[in-house]
């Protein structure tokens, strides 16, 4: 067998693991989607996801979106003002954090925190028999609790993407207003001029369910599927917070690329 | 109704992988009985208790549980199956982000509308009967093992099941703790008048309280009886795993080709 025979193999072997790996996930998908009415029936089970998984993120949400802020207000000025048109500086900093920056950090910060910590209760519940226990007691752990972390986590991404982006207008506005001098009713004016709702605010919004889908979607996943010991509960946890991140940025481009098609 | 046929299973094959790990299993539990599986590490005896809660497909034979049929029964009917039986996990598997007495308290809110009052009332009696009255607002992670595992008991008796399956509940107790476990075990099945089926390795402890013996090796059963008849029993392994000696026909090497040829294999 010569080099490119033995590539080829591997290739082969990479491919069929691979689509294996998302074929079982996909079923995984479906199987919380059908199963998905306790949630909704009871939605103190789902308060309270929403709840962990937003307070788990909140902070670092506020934090990094001020600083984003920051960063935006400092080098959207500097280019602008190559061009003599620093009065711009609301807009660029507001559709920056709306249609890319909000949806996109927030996503990123949410695998890392949040996720990862979805990944680690199912993976250790796993482990230590909890899952097993609760089917034997005739309770179907997808519907009880995988659906209702799955569901929290896909409607409180959109309200962390809102809140960055909120954040970081403020951020913006401290610097080019406070900081720099930007004419203040110009800054929001120009801001308000430039956003529309259906295109920048719906697009930002429609990203980050998507990307709440996914993160929470591969996180769910890990841990349901990990090797149940400690060691297993670990890759499981590195394994989401890097599938995440590089989930996150792909589907930001196919909808980034449709959306500029206009489909 | 005493000396009803609560569990039966009969030429039971199934397993994982390709090869089954049951190759062929007949037992019987009726009810008011307490019946022990003993056997040696891996021969099967979690994948037997896993085969009458419907976590595991059965590839040959007949399982029945309370006279339903498990394999290829619908979800419905498994679930309806479920609830009429209680599962004491080998580490207790409690959940460990509810204190004792929310984790008791799990089964009743999940599968009846009692009012609050009642619900509280059941669960105080539940740990009493294990003697946790005092430890109620404990997380599992600050309890021992042998607490646990009699926390465990009383989530599993919460609906008052007509079966009851331990997985080793006396693994890595103390002599006190184990005895009591044992004690347990034998009162509570005695007060539920219910069939139970106690997996265990340590055989002294559970002769003490069945009523019953299966001893399984490699996925077969290799004798059954009651405790009288396996400690008078004649059959070399029995003696073996009676006693506890290295020696005998039981095999201590995970199945391998002989060393030498391992060895050569090193060189080659
Ligand atoms: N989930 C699984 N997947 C694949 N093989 C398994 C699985 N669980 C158990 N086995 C295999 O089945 C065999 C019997 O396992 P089982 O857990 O029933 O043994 P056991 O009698 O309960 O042993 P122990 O006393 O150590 O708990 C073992 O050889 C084990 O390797
Ligand atoms: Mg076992």
């Amino acid at each position: 067998m010569n080099r490119g025979e033995a590539l080829l193999l591997e290739v082969g072997a990479f491919s069929r693991r691979l689509v294996t790996r998302v074929g079982r996930a996909s079923l995984f998908l479906g199987a919380v989607l059908r199963r998905s009415q306790m949630p909704f029936a009871r939605p103190r089970l789902l308060l309270r996801e929403i709840y962990t998984a937003g307070v788990l993120t909140l902070s670092i949400v506020v934090v990094s979106g001020g600083f984003v802020g920051l960063v935006l207000g400092l080098q959207g000025y500097d280019t602008l003002q190559r061009f003599g048109s620093e009065t711009a500086l609301g807009s660029v900093v507001a559709l920056s954090l709306l249609r890319e920056l909000g949806p996109v950090i927030a996503a990123l910060l949410f695998a890392s925190r949040a996720g990862s910590a979805m990944t680690a209760e199912i993976g250790l519940m796993k482990a230590t028999e909890q899952l097993d226990a609760m089917e034997v007691m005739a309770v179907d752990p997808i519907a009880r609790v995988i659906a209702p972390k799955f569901w929290g986590g896909v409607l409180v991404m959109p309200l962390l993407a809102a809140v960055f982006s909120a954040v970081g207008v403020l951020g913006g506005w401290f610097i080019g207003v406070v900081v720099i001098g930007v004419d203040e009713g110009t800054f929001w004016s120009q801001m308000q001029g430039a956003v529309s709702w259906e295109e920048d605010v719906a697009g930002g919004v429609i990203k980050s369910a998507v990307f709440g889908v996914v993160v929470t979607w591969i996180a769910l996943y890990q841990g349901w599927s990990c090797r149940p010991t400690a060691e297993g509960v670990s890759q499981a946890i590195t394994r989401t917070v890097v599938l995440g991140a590089l989930a996150v940025l792909a589907a930001d481009f196919v909808l980034t690329a449709f959306m500029f098609i206009g489909v | 109704m005493p000396d009803q046929l609560v569990v039966e299973v009969k030429g039971a094959v199934a397993g994982y992988g390709e090869e089954a790990v049951l190759k062929g299993i007949d037992c019987t539990v009726r009810s008011g009985e307490v019946v022990a599986l003993m056997g040696g590490s891996g021969s099967g005896k979690t994948t037997l208790l896993r085969l009458l809660t419907g976590q595991l497909p059965l590839r040959e034979g007949e399982v029945t549980v309370f006279g339903e049929r498990i394999a290829g029964a619908k979800r419905e009917t498994i679930q309806r199956l479920r609830r009429r039986l209680g599962m004491l996990f080998q580490q207790g598997a409690l959940f460990t982000d509810l204190t004792v007495f929310e984790n008791v308290a799990w089964p009743l809110r999940e599968h009846t509308r009692l009012p609050e009052r009642i619900v509280r009332d059941l669960v105080w009696l539940k740990l009493e009967a294990v003697g946790l009255r005092g430890a109620a607002s404990l997380y599992p992670a600050e309890l021992s093992g042998g607490m646990a595992r009699r926390v465990a008991l009383a989530r599993a008796i919460a609906l008052d099941p007509e079966l009851l399956l331990f997985d080793e509940p006396f693994a890595g107790l103390d002599p006190i703790s184990l005895a009591t476990v044992g004690l347990l075990i034998r009162r509570l099945n005695d007060a539920l008048g219910a069939a139970s089926v106690v997996v265990t390795h340590d055989v002294q402890e559970s002769l003490a309280i069945v009523d019953y013996v299966y001893v399984i090796l490699a996925g077969r059963i290799v004798a059954a009886g009651r405790p009288e008849e396996i400690r008078a029993s004649d059959d070399p392994f029995v003696r073996q795993f009676v006693r506890g000696e290295v020696d005998g026909p039981a095999p201590f090497h995970y199945p391998a080709p002989p060393l030498t040829r391992t060895l050569l294999e090193e060189r080659a």
